[in-house]
């Protein structure tokens, strides 16, 4: 059985189709992508997979539950975390602060305890502590865990962002563009995390790019989605020699000529 | 009395009015924060901390006496009840309005506070009431300048609770959620993070803190009255605005000069005390003048 199975999801905004009855799936433990021209609807999918987004039509299952009802922290919880196409750590707190916020749905002390500060509550957030300097390291970030997030070089940045997500214990990690502005030195660096991620840890990683020789080299699946709709799956070398494929991709660059 | 004198007994005076304005600022700068709310209603929740912190007081002085004891439990219960008034307010008021524009949820908080005042005026019928606490009169002389113990005791909770709202802030996941959805709320939630029991738990400190106030204020004062909230709040917001609002340091901050501003803004010559408010609101608009994001405010970044 698939970790997150999307049936016929369809969404859309003021009467715009996004999403057009979109059949999706990512195995356990799989490197999925999910490419397709600008504006297609993948980071709207993404969306939708989170909670963030409620499509009109179809169903999104994490591990056989269906997620479409419940809110976005109720889906984290479940076990699905994101980073962002432009990065997104929380302003005004330190590295370690933004990998611990991660943990916030992983933690059990009431609001009692930390008012009171009772000593389960401290032991907990020593433990919140540590696993936020384990997933720093994990992500090669082993300095500078003081520094406010958002003064860090761009690579690490992106590198903080999906160490608090991992922070969040997800079954399913998904990133959107995490290649995007990073030098081809930081892109090996990413490729060798990812396989890792899945590797050392188990999580299925599902993600959007514009690489595609990244892409090419990492996914055991990938899904193209053109104006909504799921046009092609399966496997790199599949994907390389369909059609339709080719032909959206060619759509998009004709109309880029034309500008 | 020498000069001297006047300084150190008005700096007393000063860090006392201070504190009462910084652990209402403190609930005015919490909620701004997580949901860029005026809670306009928030000084009512100091007067209504107070009403409580004595009713509870009649019921226990006969057990616990009407001592430093007793005060201090019934301004723990007071807090409490005035923490679930605060979010029960929340929940009712301000939710429902969240994703509406700015005004619509300010002019709500504004009916919120007449409800509070009015209600209060009505079971009050307008009295000033005694607080009845007994508290003596015992302190300590250092030189010309007398503190007493009571100025003690409230200098000393007040800063041990803005100490433990530090430390919960700073050093708790509610804390930490708390600042993270004061940067990115919609982020906040794809990690996990409960937003609306965030935000509840968030008007539950900052009311709590009022009532402590509140309940302190009338013990140090002697008498209550249904309108005291109104001044205090828009002091504690000003205070909130000269640190900075959103900043949790700022509003402590504010507060203490804003008191300090006061006792000493009114023995210059010529000035009397009705002069006091003058002082206050003028360094408001020096402030906004100068600079609007108060203090230790970091100015607002929009994100596109």
């Amino acid at each position: 059985m698939s970790l997150l199975e999307l049936k016929g999801v369809s969404l859309s905004f003021a009467g715009s189709r996004v999403l057009d009855a979109v059949d999706f799936s990512v195995p356990a433990g799989a490197i999925v992508s999910l490419i397709g021209p600008n504006g297609a609807g993948k980071t709207s999918l993404f969306n939708c997979i989170t909670g963030f987004y409620k499509p009109q039509q179809g169903s999104v299952r994490l591990d056989g539950t269906e997620t479409l009802r419940m809110k976005p922290h109720q889906v984290t919880r479940l076990g699905i975390a994101r980073t962002f196409q432009n990065v997104r750590l929380f302003r005004e707190m330190s590295v370690r602060e933004n990998v611990m916020a991660g943990q916030h749905c992983r933690t059990g002390a009431g609001v009692i305890d930390a008012i009171l500060r009772l000593p389960a509550q401290r032991r907990e957030e020593a433990a919140t502590r540590d696993f936020a300097e384990a997933c720093l390291r994990f992500v090669g970030i082993t300095e500078g865990w003081d520094r406010e997030a958002t003064t860090l070089p761009y690579g690490w940045q992106r590198r903080v962002e999906i160490a608090r997500a991992l922070a969040t214990q997800p079954k399913l990690l998904l990133l959107d563009e995490p290649a995007a502005g990073l030098t081809s030195g930081e892109k090996e660096e990413l490729i060798g995390l990812i396989g890792r991620i899945r590797d050392e840890r188990g999580i299925a990683v599902l993600l959007i790019e514009h690489d595609t020789s990244l892409v090419m080299r990492i996914s055991e699946r990938i899904s193209v989605l053109d104006h909504g709709v799921m046009i092609a799956e399966g496997t790199p070398r599949e994907i390389q020699s369909n059609q339709k494929v080719i032909e959206a991709y060619l759509g998009v660059e004709e109309d880029a000529l034309d500008l | 009395m020498t000069i001297f004198d006047i300084f150190t007994n008005q700096l007393l005076n000063g860090i006392v009015l201070g504190s009462f304005y910084a652990l209402v600022a403190l609930g005015y700068t919490m909620v701004f924060g997580v949901v860029k709310l005026l809670n306009f209603a928030h000084g009512e929740l100091y007067m209504v901390g107070g009403f409580a912190g004595f009713l509870l007081l009649s019921f226990l002085a006969p057990y616990l006496g009407p001592g430093w004891f007793g005060v201090a439990v019934s301004m723990v219960l007071a807090m409490i009840a005035v923490g679930f008034l605060g979010v029960v307010i929340e929940r009712v008021a301000y939710a429902p309005m969240l994703s509406a524009p700015r005004l619509s949820i300010l002019i709500t908080a504004l009916a919120v506070s007449l409800v509070l005042q009015n209600g209060m005026l009505t079971l009050t019928k307008g009295q000033y009431v005694p607080f009845g606490a007994a508290l003596g009169f015992g302190g300590v002389r250092l030189g010309s300048l007398f503190i007493s113990y009571n100025q003690m005791v409230l200098v000393g909770v007040a800063g041990a609770l803005m100490l433990g709202l530090e430390l919960f802030v700073s050093r708790t996941q509610y804390g930490r959620a708390m600042r993270a959805i004061a940067v990115d709320k919609d982020m906040s939630r794809l990690m996990g993070i409960n937003v609306n029991a965030v935000i509840a738990v968030t008007f539950f400190l900052g009311s709590a803190l009022a009532a402590a106030a509140g309940t302190m204020a009338g013990a140090y004062y002697g008498s209550l009255w249904y309108f005291m909230g109104f001044l205090i709040g828009l002091k504690a917001f000003t205070a909130a605005v000269i640190g900075g609002i959103g900043s949790i340091p700022g509003a402590m901050l504010g507060g203490l000069i804003l008191g300090l501003l006061e006792s000493f803004g009114t023995q210059l010559p010529g000035v009397g005390s009705e002069w006091k408010d003058v002082f206050s609101f003028s360094v408001l608009i020096l402030v906004l003048v100068f600079k609007p994001t108060g203090l230790l405010g970091k100015p607002e970044q929009e994100r596109m």
